[in-house]
């Protein structure tokens, strides 16, 4: 039987598929914008932006101190099972439609630095980004993973291996790592372990977890934060199999509400259970839910609360007025259509001081930062600390410029 | 309306837009249905270049009688660009977003003469 090709793309002459891949040339209209919108003069930090650390594992599984479990994930190339990371079901590229997800591996990159820090600098350099901090992909869903010490070893070796050969390597590059939040003991190790070294500016929670934001085995993790001064983190993920989503049918239905749903269920347990009276000075920021969701939960939970405030005794003020002092980074920011719903959001999360732009590349959804220097309703000032002030003081960063706005500022 | 060279017509395919260069703006300019149609190659989205994305047919959904759904088919008479970035498609016959009219494409009139297409800028 002979097979015939995908026949569906019809401009098979362009398909990335097929043809040599650059993320420069793909994102010219960004550099485009960059220099018409004269971010040369911007500090722009991005809170949320993705490589895909399987394309590394054999590196990472080098990290791994056990050695069976890396010996079963450098066999992983066997047909019909994922190894040591969950994969999800789901159309991230749109069967194809975006291009950049076939076009990665045909991209030609030098033998140095790690193609990891290339492509990055290749899409910063492009959006006008100074500053990323950089997160994986398929292991946004490795809490989801059935065995918990898979995802505690995945983790470890990751964080070594993300810090040892991407974080030490370049000043533009920080993350926030991965906290294994279902084993709480290795969790508080993971922070002794990485709190103080290069480019890491918080720990990340990812996803759906197995027990609750609240549990009181967390307690020490919180501490422990508290203790070193690191941020929190809330990356939100899809998670097909929840019972709460599992009656979707569409991609696109699992994805607009499994990111958003995700963070309200562990937003709502944060703030009722007085998560932040008990760690006043751990600071959270909920990533990659959009924003429509926050004014929703806020006047929700609000409303409830005032009838009911015996059922959290722990608060000390209105759900709202905490969730106001917390953190947001923008994308998938609702764009189409709703520009008054959207200055409202801004106002009621307090934007200028609590927002922080994220793009999410090389993501389907990403949002460039034309997307917030382009809001009528901003002042200069606003958008300053949205793109890149308010990062720089919760992460505390010392800002490194991109090449080419240093080479456009000298020449004037 | 000043009238600028884009490509020769034998440039042109119904496959793939030939991207080109007028003061400083790109057109994408594609055969298409018989016709030749250009448009500025900046998607109303967020700005990707829209024309260099693939071509792709609409999808549909057959229902039967009762209308359950049968299954998915792709309608070969409605092709659309589809923009790399994030996927927005557009009917190349008229440069509107799929998803609502009122998001269009920049056209160009184009003129064809002696094997050459022009755009009106
Ligand atoms: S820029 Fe074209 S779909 Fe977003």
């Amino acid at each position: 039987m002979s097979l015939t090709g995908n026949t569906m793309n019809y401009s098979s002459d362009n398909d990335p598929a097929i043809q040599e891949f650059n993320t420069s040339k793909l994102l010219k209209n960004a550099r485009k914008q960059a220099e018409d919108r004269n971010y040369k003069d911007f500090f722009i930090c991005d809170v949320d932006s993705h490589h895909y650390e399987t394309e590394a594992l054999p590196e990472i599984l080098q990290y791994m101190d056990d050695p069976v479990m890396r010996h079963l994930g450098l066999s992983a190339g066997n047909v019909g099972r994922a190894g040591l990371i969950p994969q999800a079901i789901g159309s991230q590229d749109m069967a194809g439609r975006v291009t950049r997800y076939a076009g990665r591996n045909k991209e030609i990159v030098p033998e140095e630095p790690h193609r990891d820090i290339t492509l990055a600098r290749r899409w910063m350099d492009a959006m006008g980004t100074d500053m990323a901090c950089l997160f994986p992909t398929p292991m946004l869903l490795l809490a989801t993973h059935p065995q918990v010490e898979v995802e505690v070893a995945m983790a470890r070796a990751y964080n070594r291996w993300l810090s040892e050969r991407i974080l030490e390597e370049d000043n533009r590059l920080v993350s926030m790592v991965y906290l294994p939040m279902n084993e709480p003991h290795e969790a508080e190790k993971m922070i002794d372990e990485f709190a103080e070294k290069k480019g890491v500016v918080g720990f990340l929670s990812t996803g759906y977890l197995k027990r609750p934001v609240h549990d009181s085995a967390n307690m020490r993790i919180y501490a422990k934060l508290e203790e070193h001064g690191m941020p929190l983190g809330f990356h939100a993920a899809y998670h097909w199999a929840d019972t709460s989503l599992a009656q979707l049918n569409k991609f696109i239905s699992v994805h607009a509400l499994g990111f958003s749903f995700c963070n309200i269920i562990h937003m709502t347990n944060w703030v009722m259970n007085g998560m932040p009276e008990r760690f006043p000075k751990l600071k959270t920021m909920w990533i990659e839910s959009g924003l429509a969701w926050v004014p929703f939960l806020m006047q929700r939970l609000d409303n409830e609360y005032m009838m009911r405030t015996s059922d959290a005794p722990l608060l000390k003020k209105k759900p709202s007025d905490y969730m106001r002092e917390m953190y947001y980074s923008t994308q998938p920011m609702e764009l189409v259509d709703n520009r008054e719903a959207l200055e409202v959001t801004f106002k009621m999360i307090n934007a200028e001081s609590q927002l922080l732009y994220s793009s999410d590349y090389p993501h389907w959804d990403m949002d460039l930062p034309s997307t917030i220097y382009d809001l009528p309703f901003l002042d200069e000032k606003a958008k300053r600390s949205i793109l890149g002030g308010n990062a720089q003081k919760l992460f505390n960063l010392d800002p490194v410029m991109s090449e080419w706005k240093l080479e456009a500022n000298a020449k004037g | 309306m000043p009238e600028r060279l884009l490509c020769a017509v034998s440039d042109l395919s119904d496959k793939t837009a030939k991207i080109c260069e007028v003061d400083g703006v790109e057109i994408g300019v594609i055969r298409h249905k018989g016709d030749i149609v250009a448009y500025k190659n900046v998607c109303p989205h967020q700005g990707g270049p829209v024309c260099e994305g693939l071509k792709m047919p609409q999808v549909c959904v057959e229902l039967d009688d009762q209308q359950r759904a049968l299954r998915q088919t792709f309608n070969e008479d409605e092709l659309h660009f589809v923009c790399p970035w994030h996927g927005w498609e557009f009917k190349i016959a008229t440069g509107e977003a799929v998803g609502d009219p009122k998001y269009k494409m920049k056209r160009y009139n184009v003129v064809e003469r002696g094997g050459e297409v022009y755009v009106e800028v």
